[in-house]
């Protein structure tokens, strides 16, 4: 077991509700904002926010996430504001999950990452360009750490790998319904519900869905089925189109109040 | 007995190379290795990539020898294997062949690819062109301005050429785009990838295509008298350069040296040297050298070539150095555009600026060896492409008398 999954199941079970776990780059607009849009988050009804260090290669994010991290970059965001940020989360009572590109990971050094989360008060690392098969090392430092190994199913992930990455994935598994990067789509689509089951028949105890949900209705409807809900883009959104920070902070807050609502209403 | 290095089969090259991607292109990948192995042992798959060789591209390519050129080489013999005079001019077309009809191989209709200077773009738009695939390429901004004509080319081709307006604007950039498209869009496309780079199958199988380079050279080298004493080409991804070690890899004798874009030298930071001065990574997919900050964020490369503007290399390289058995020298611009002029004055022949880091690397080896020395320079590509930038270098354009 681990912190993340008794989390879920307190939420899965005792709540009977899906979990919404939110997404924010770490340093955008700057270190500072971020952090407290994160807090603003747990406080409005985040149970899980997914802190992202930024990456100047992220591959699997579409436009919005890419140019946050830019920025985010360009503002001299370093690897030790993401864990200031993990900290500030788990004070405001969520459970912080960091989603990280592969090679910072690497460089900073794996057993030496999988330190500084457990110390910071992390659950889990989700790494969305590393694979069960390729990331041995990593399960090892996490094992050794008691940290969470998240890892993404596709619905083009066959079996075989299924299987695989249910085994080496540890608190959720994290189900991408559409094929391509980060971002809003205005359907979800009917494949989420299959990758969901397809990881659930392969032995993954909770799965979680992210990749293209935006709005009351996608949490209502994800959470019929899903044990979590993952909302990026359309919260990174709402940063980069504010006037100024507050005013980023207080529709964050709307938003996220109205995704939990939402997730309640899912299985009402 | 030691062990062949030649056609090394991937994904691990030592502790190089495998696929760091995504998992939603897990599939893609397992598809096109397994298509890949197929193929390869097939010997209808050769057999039609050896008659679009002879009859397309017009293999094989020669080697020439370049005796005024020498003269400032210490003296010592230099034969050209000449790329620059395939089809689409440049050793891109080599590669692109293979992965093209592998795509129709597995049935899909859509290729996509990215380039720097546009060469394995224009190859790329060919082979689609030829094969009857939707083609779509992605070049950086910066690129697009620095390579306008090549643009051109591959539009005039039928490819859709979209400009890559995030990051540094250049290779890396055009790269990453090409992998969100090819998450997107798996179902129906083929990444034609252009280096000897990437996730596995992609270093391997372009320098399995590319080798042929270095078998032809090798028995040429062979009917004029014997081995060279080295083998000289430059690297930006490495796909020449792999493709013209990897016959010669078993010839201990025979010294393989990578030159690499220093830019404007490898102390100033504007460089992308990235063996000389980078560190073990991952980027793009497989885990090499990149050039890059304390935290893993990948810096951004410089050089006059764009062809070479690449913080990466490929993992076979990253071996190769790691085990010594190629050696991997910096050549700044300035060296490049030296060899560039003087190719053109003394011999006739405009190279790349890309391959012109090459002759760079024979000038100084020749100087270092003497007249006893022979020497086969890889002319990867031909200078069309750069005739407007090395004319501002060299102050030869109306304006630049202003």
């Amino acid at each position: 077991m681990s912190a993340l999954s008794d989390r879920l199941d307190a939420i899965n079970d005792g709540e009977g509700r899906a979990a919404l776990v939110c997404y924010l780059p770490v340093g955008f607009p700057d270190v500072d904002t971020s952090i407290r849009a994160m807090v603003a988050m747990v406080e409005a009804g985040a149970d899980i926010v997914e802190i992202g260090p930024p990456y100047s290669d992220p591959v699997l994010d579409g436009p919005v996430i890419q140019l946050a991290v830019a920025r985010a970059l360009e503002g001299g965001v370093r690897l030790a504001d993401t864990f200031a940020a993990v900290r500030a989360v788990r004070e405001a009572g969520a459970e912080p999950v960091v989603m990280s590109y592969f090679n910072p990971m690497l460089q900073h050094g794996l057993d030496r990452f999988a330190a500084d989360m457990v110390a910071a008060g992390g659950s889990g690392v989700i790494t969305p360009d590393l694979t069960p098969d390729a990331g041995e090392d990593w399960v090892a430092a996490a094992r050794a750490a008691d940290l969470d190994t998240v890892f993404l199913v596709a619905p083009s992930t066959t079996t075989e790998r299924m299987h695989m990455t249910c085994a080496a994935s540890r608190g959720f598994v994290y189900a991408t319904p559409l094929m391509g990067v980060t971002g809003e789509r205005a359907q979800v689509g009917d494949a989420a519900e299959r990758v969901v089951r397809e990881a659930r028949e392969a032995g993954a105890p909770k799965v979680c869905v992210g990749v293209g949900v935006s709005t009351r209705e996608h949490a209502a409807e994800i959470g019929r089925y899903a044990d979590g809900v993952i909302v990026g883009t359309a919260l990174v959104r709402i940063l980069a189109e504010a006037a100024t920070p507050d005013e980023g902070i207080a529709a964050l807050r709307e938003r996220v109040s109205q995704l939990a609502a939402g997730v309640r209403e899912a299985r009402a | 007995m030691t062990e062949s290095l030649q056609q090394a089969p991937g994904p691990f090259f030592g502790a190089f190379g495998g696929r760091f991607v995504p998992e939603a292109l897990m599939a893609a990948l397992d598809e096109l290795t397994d298509a890949y192995d197929k193929a390869r042992v097939d010997p209808a798959f050769g057999q039609e990539l050896d008659r679009l060789a002879r009859d397309y591209t017009g293999r094989p390519s020669i080697i020439t020898e370049v005796p005024r050129f020498a003269r400032h080489a210490g003296g010592a013999t230099v034969y050209l294997k000449r790329e620059d005079l395939n089809h689409t001019g440049s050793h891109k077309i080599n590669n692109v062949l293979g992965q093209a009809l592998l795509t129709k191989r597995i049935g899909k209709t859509r290729v996509i690819a990215e380039t720097g200077a546009g060469q394995h773009g224009v190859a790329t738009a060919t082979a689609a062109a030829l094969m009857d695939l939707e083609c779509v390429i992605y070049m950086g901004e910066e690129d697009t301005e620095r390579q306008a004509l090549n643009v051109a080319r591959m539009r005039l081709l039928g490819a859709e050429v979209i400009p890559v307006k995030t990051g540094t604007r250049t290779l890396r950039d055009a790269i990453n785009e090409a992998f969100r498209d090819w998450v997107t869009n798996v179902e129906t496309t083929n990444y034609v990838f252009g280096t000897a780079a990437g996730p596995h199958p992609f270093p391997a199988m372009v320098r399995d295509l590319q080798r042929v380079i270095s078998v032809e050279a090798r028995e040429q080298m062979l009917a004029l008298g014997g081995l060279p004493d080295a083998v000289l080409a430059c690297v930006g991804g490495g796909s020449n350069a792999i493709g013209s070690f990897d016959a010669f890899l078993d010839d201990d004798s025979v010294r393989l040296i990578g030159c690499e874009a220093a830019g404007d030298g490898v102390d100033t930071g504007r460089h992308a040297a990235t063996l000389t001065g980078g560190r073990s990574g991952v980027l793009h997919g497989s885990r090499s050298y990149i050039l890059q900050d304390d935290e893993g964020q990948t810096m951004p490369s410089h050089s006059i070539s764009a062809g070479l503007d690449y913080p990466g290399v490929g993992p076979q390289h990253a071996y190769l150095a790691e085990i010594g058995r190629a050696e991997y020298w910096p050549v700044t611009d300035a060296e490049a555009m030296e060899a560039f002029r003087l190719l053109s004055r003394t011999e006739g022949i405009l190279p790349a600026i890309e391959s012109s880091h090459a002759l760079a690397g024979a000038l100084t080896l020749g100087r270092e060896l003497g007249p006893d020395a022979t020497l086969l320079v890889t002319l990867s590509g031909r200078g069309d492409k750069d005739v407007e930038q090395a004319a501002r270098w060299f102050d030869m354009l109306p304006e630049d008398g202003e």
